[in-house]
């Protein structure tokens, strides 16, 4: 039997996430003063040679991005935490942080000593008010406890929006602007925050830095798939036997996480299909099932490793009227700003609601692949662009459950 | 200098240079819609995206940088299936009534669909049912056929910094819209007309008073008069397929008769007589310890800035009206008189380069004549459909001649349509009063052209005067802020709203660039070059006009007519 492997949840339920000395006596900001030892190029090159690669969805690797920040020459640069985790069926940087909030400020804090910072937020997703209690009391604490030396960190609070969990609409938002994504280039290590340099990194990602300073990058680089090492937590939801939270190395199978982590299909039934990643995530067959669930196997498919949601979906589902509601999420969510986005998420929406009904026709599916070429290509940012995924993933994949709605 | 390659074709371009630049230079032209030249990159519309050897996404030619040896392709079959399709997106949303836009044949979203072949759209017309806003005598907004650019919303707010616009709502229920969706009438907005050259469609425009001047023309018992700014005849060419500064002045008066004005006269008229009045406040300020810096007063977008964003300097402003409102209090006085024609027969008519001309003459208190001083202001847009309408052959127009008491100009007075020109005049006229002495090189310099601010000092006999002369609101308020601050070291600013000055005016011609302002002022000073008489107070008719009824500058009957008061705005939310 597959098992979980437990670092970044490595305090869960032995501290008490309101009391900073537990957290210390578990050995807590030992890595941050080991860290504060070491050069910060020191500190970028263990962060680099672990192999981490950002949790939040976009892969990207974490000391290279890092790099970036530190070799710009400003007067201020910023740490930023995206906790503004509003992918639906995602809630694992929510776990991180209410029982490990200090975890987070620790990697932040290593952050801020690489890239040369001395200011840092936590962007908290506006319907998590309970988490900015908790993160604000971590900061208090550690603030007078002194352990994050000149560092300061602010927790701010979202207002709702999806797209505010995009890197550049995150910090329009923090700026007190609308929340609409920049273009890029520049990306934020070179210009982020009102034009400083600036390091945004998921919940996930940051509460990783701790153990990988404290036991090494090639320990962390010897875990799970090699080009996408470590472990990655995974929130399991839809029609599983057990609706949980686990933290696995990423070189387990989708089959593990649904057969064994989530213990199958619930009441019985067969399994459909499974969406990863989140909402924008591929929908994908059981004939995928065996793929590694790291970032680049997943892509592979066609399908995201994202945040880590797993939605699955039994025999009965219905996998047209699924995808329809998504349509409406992304629909909901689009900022407005983009042409291809604004315009395009609508049609979408428009266009799977005539198939859901019975008035769809094969035109309509190939206007939808078409409206999902010029999207994912076009669209300026991530939201636009992985939008269509859901809807081209069940076309290619689950193209009969189609067929039988056409006219 | 990198190396790039577009569409097959080497070229070199600065390091910084984006494909957009890169493809210009190698004779590509890549479709733009939120583009502009003179404003930041927002790179929404994702009209000019293009493959990028390399790279998995498509990239926006306008905001992706270049690099050494970066090979780009514009119109693969992956580019143009992209933009056709947003295309389609975008005008699926948009009303299909291009006939009856005013923007029909000028219009850049019309241009792409024409140009990318638009014929069938895939995608269900859907509008948005939104009710234009006619709350101002200047501008119409027509949110139905915005396309979301946000080219208006920097003009307004990044280089007026009026920020009478905004976006509201998400997804493709985001419209921009006042502030708090308020009505124009109730924003914060000048009247400047600025978003009007921005948008690429027919979303915001002047409104349109044809109708009335042509019911005014076929009615027997009106007497029609009109005056036209110094910026109108440089620009109304581009309305009639003449280049920039191309038409003839005499022509011009030739075809206003044509169209059935019964008197022409010119508001230059009044730019002299302004001068007049405008150049002895400064020195009464000057010699009895009045308000310093004294601000021109002849741009209405910046007199409604001043009384929104700086009501506590409105003592600052000249009292002198604008030569526009000056003209209307003369005409149905002091030429009615001398024409003998009855005051209330007279309907004024006003042609400017202006949208928030037509708000000043709507002011209640610009009746001093004892009627509304001006009745009418159409934008130099409007004239040029007339002509249009009228189906005018310039080559063929015979020239006219300018009526009499209130036509005649100096040269001083045609550069008020530019930045800088209501400075230059002033100095031209100040500096022989104040000295006694003949100005023999009338050119002041550095008044001229488009940097955003421009200073200097003037030695007049030993007084000396510190001046300013700024233009686009942006740039006003970094002058004005100085002189709320106390730490303002000048005598007189000038202040024009527009960029350019009058000549970039929100009624002017489409203006895509300031490299067409650049253009117009050019062809001020090559007017202003030729003219015989080049100083306000040579006007020979300015001069019988305070001989024979205003007696002297600032005198009783001057400030019964010529003078006016400022009021702050009190926008509740500001």
């Amino acid at each position: 039997m597959a098992e979980e492997l437990r670092i970044v949840l490595r305090h869960l339920g032995k501290i008490d996430p309101m009391n900073i000395d537990d957290y210390l006596k578990a050995g807590g900001y030992q890595a941050l003063k080991k860290a504060r030892g070491m050069s910060p190029m020191d500190v970028i090159e263990e962060v680099k040679k672990s192999g981490l690669r950002g949790r939040g969805g976009a892969g990207f690797s974490t000391g290279q991005k890092w790099l970036f920040a530190h070799r710009m020459e400003a007067d201020e640069k910023y740490v930023v935490c995206n906790a503004d985790e509003g992918e639906p069926g995602t809630y694992k940087d929510r776990v991180i942080m209410e029982n490990d909030p200090h975890s987070v400020l620790e990697g932040m804090a290593i952050c801020a000593h690489a890239i040369g910072a001395s200011k840092g937020y936590i962007y908290c997703r506006g319907e998590y008010p309970d988490l900015a209690k908790t993160l604000k009391n971590a900061v208090d604490q550690a603030k007078d406890k002194g352990v994050l030396g000149h560092f300061d960190i602010e927790v701010r609070l979202g207002a709702g929006a999806y797209v505010c969990g995009e890197e550049t609409a995150l910090i329009e938002s923090l700026e007190g602007q609308r929340g609409e994504p920049r273009y890029r280039p520049p990306y934020p290590p070179v210009s982020g925050l009102w034009q400083k340099p600036t390091i945004v990194n998921n919940v996930e990602t940051f509460a990783n830095i701790a153990p990988i300073i404290e036991k090494g990058s090639a320990w962390f680089a010897g875990i799970g798939a090699a080009k996408f090492p470590g472990t990655k937590v995974l929130t399991l939801t839809g029609d599983v036997k057990n609706r949980t939270f686990i933290e696995v190395p990423t070189d387990t199978t989708i089959r593990d996480v649904i057969f064994e982590f989530g213990q199958g299909i619930a009441g019985n039934k067969k399994f459909k299909a499974v969406q990863i990643g989140g909402t924008s995530g591929g929908f994908i067959p059981e004939t995928l099932l065996d793929t590694p669930i790291d970032f680049d196997s997943m892509r592979q498919t066609g399908a995201t490793l994202g945040s880590g949601a797993v939605f699955v979906l039994d025999q009965d589902r219905d996998i047209v009227d699924v995808v329809t509601r998504i349509t409406q999420f992304f629909e909901h969510e689009s900022c407005g700003k983009c042409a291809p986005c604004r315009e395009g998420t609508m049609r979408m929406r428009r266009i799977m609601e005539k198939i859901n009904t019975g008035h769809g026709n094969k035109k309509d599916i190939a206007l939808l692949e078409r409206l999902g070429r010029v999207m994912a290509g076009a669209c300026l940012c991530g939201l636009g662009q992985a939008a269509p995924t859901p809807v081209i993933t069940t076309i290619n994949n689950f193209s009969t459950d189609y067929e039988t709605r056409l006219v | 200098m990198v190396n790039v390659k577009i569409n097959g074709i080497q070229v070199a371009v600065p390091e910084n240079a984006t494909i957009l630049q890169a493809a210009e230079a190698a004779g590509v032209k890549i479709p733009t819609l939120c583009h502009h030249p003179d404003q930041a990159i927002k790179a929404n519309c994702r009209i000019c995206v293009c493959e990028v050897e390399g790279l998995a996404l498509l990239q926006a030619a306008c905001s992706t940088p270049v690099w050494d040896g970066m090979v780009v392709k514009t119109n693969s079959p992956a580019v143009l299936e992209a933009r056709k399709t947003i295309l389609e997106l975008i005008l699926a949303h948009h009303p299909q009534d291009c006939l009856n836009c005013i923007r029909n044949q000028n219009c850049e979203l019309q241009t792409l669909a024409e140009a990318y072949q638009i014929r069938e759209n895939p995608f269900e017309h859907i509008t948005r049912g939104l009710p234009r806003d006619t709350s101002t005598p200047s501008l119409v907004r027509d949110p139905e056929k915005c396309i979301l650019c946000r080219r208006c919303e920097y003009a307004c707010s990044e280089i007026q910094t009026v920020n009478a616009l905004g976006l509201e709502n998400r997804g493709h229920h985001a419209m921009v819209v006042p502030a708090l969706g308020k009505d124009l009438a109730e924003s914060p907005c000048i009247m400047c007309g600025q978003c009007i050259h921005a948008c690429p469609v027919g979303a915001i425009h002047e409104k349109e008073e044809i109708n009335e001047l042509l019911a005014a023309i076929a009615d027997p018992d009106k007497i029609v008069v009109t005056q036209m700014a110094p910026a109108v005849r440089l620009a109304i060419g581009e309305e009639v397929s003449l280049p920039t500064g191309a038409m003839d002045m005499h022509v011009l008066v030739g075809a206003l008769k044509q169209i059935g004005f019964d008197y022409v006269l010119h508001t230059n008229f009044t730019a002299d007589l302004t001068i007049m009045e405008e150049g002895h406040e400064l020195l009464k300020r000057v010699k009895e310890g009045g308000k310093l810096p004294m601000f021109t007063s002849c741009s209405p977008g910046w007199i409604n800035f001043c009384e929104t964003y700086y009501p506590d300097l409105l003592d600052n402003l000249s009292t002198c009206k604008s030569p526009q409102q000056m003209f209307g209090a003369l005409v149905k006085t002091y030429w009615a008189e001398k024409m003998q024609i009855d005051p209330a027969k007279i309907y004024s008519v006003s042609i400017m380069p202006c949208t928030a001309k037509k708000y000043e003459a709507n002011r209640p208190e610009m009746n001093s004549s004892g009627y509304q001083d001006v009745d009418l202001v159409l934008t130099t847009r409007e004239l040029g459909r007339l002509f249009r309408m009228t189906g005018l052959d310039f080559t063929k127009v015979q020239p006219g001649k300018f009526d009499s008491w209130m036509g005649a100009y100096t040269g001083a007075a045609v550069i008020f349509g530019a930045t800088g020109g209501v400075m230059e005049a002033a100095l031209r006229t100040v500096y022989e009063v104040v000295t006694g002495k003949t100005l023999e090189d009338v050119n002041f310099t550095f008044a001229r052209g488009m940097e955003g601010i421009k200073e200097a000092e003037i030695d007049l006999n030993g007084l000396k005067v510190k001046v300013a002369i700024a233009h686009g609101l942006g740039n006003a308020r970094k002058v004005m802020d100085q002189v709320r601050a106390g730490t303002s070291p000048y005598h007189f600013i000038e202040i024009m709203a527009c960029p350019g000055g009058c000549i970039g005016g929100g009624g002017q011609p489409i203006t895509k660039s300031n490299v067409k302002r650049e253009e117009r002022i050019k062809a001020i000073y090559s007017e202003d070059a030729g003219l015989p008489l080049r100083k306000s107070h040579d006007n020979p008719e300015v001069q019988q006009l305070y001989k024979e009824f205003l007696h002297e500058p600032l005198g009783h009957k001057s400030h019964e007519l010529l003078h006016t008061h400022y009021t702050p705005k009190n926008k509740k939310f500001l």
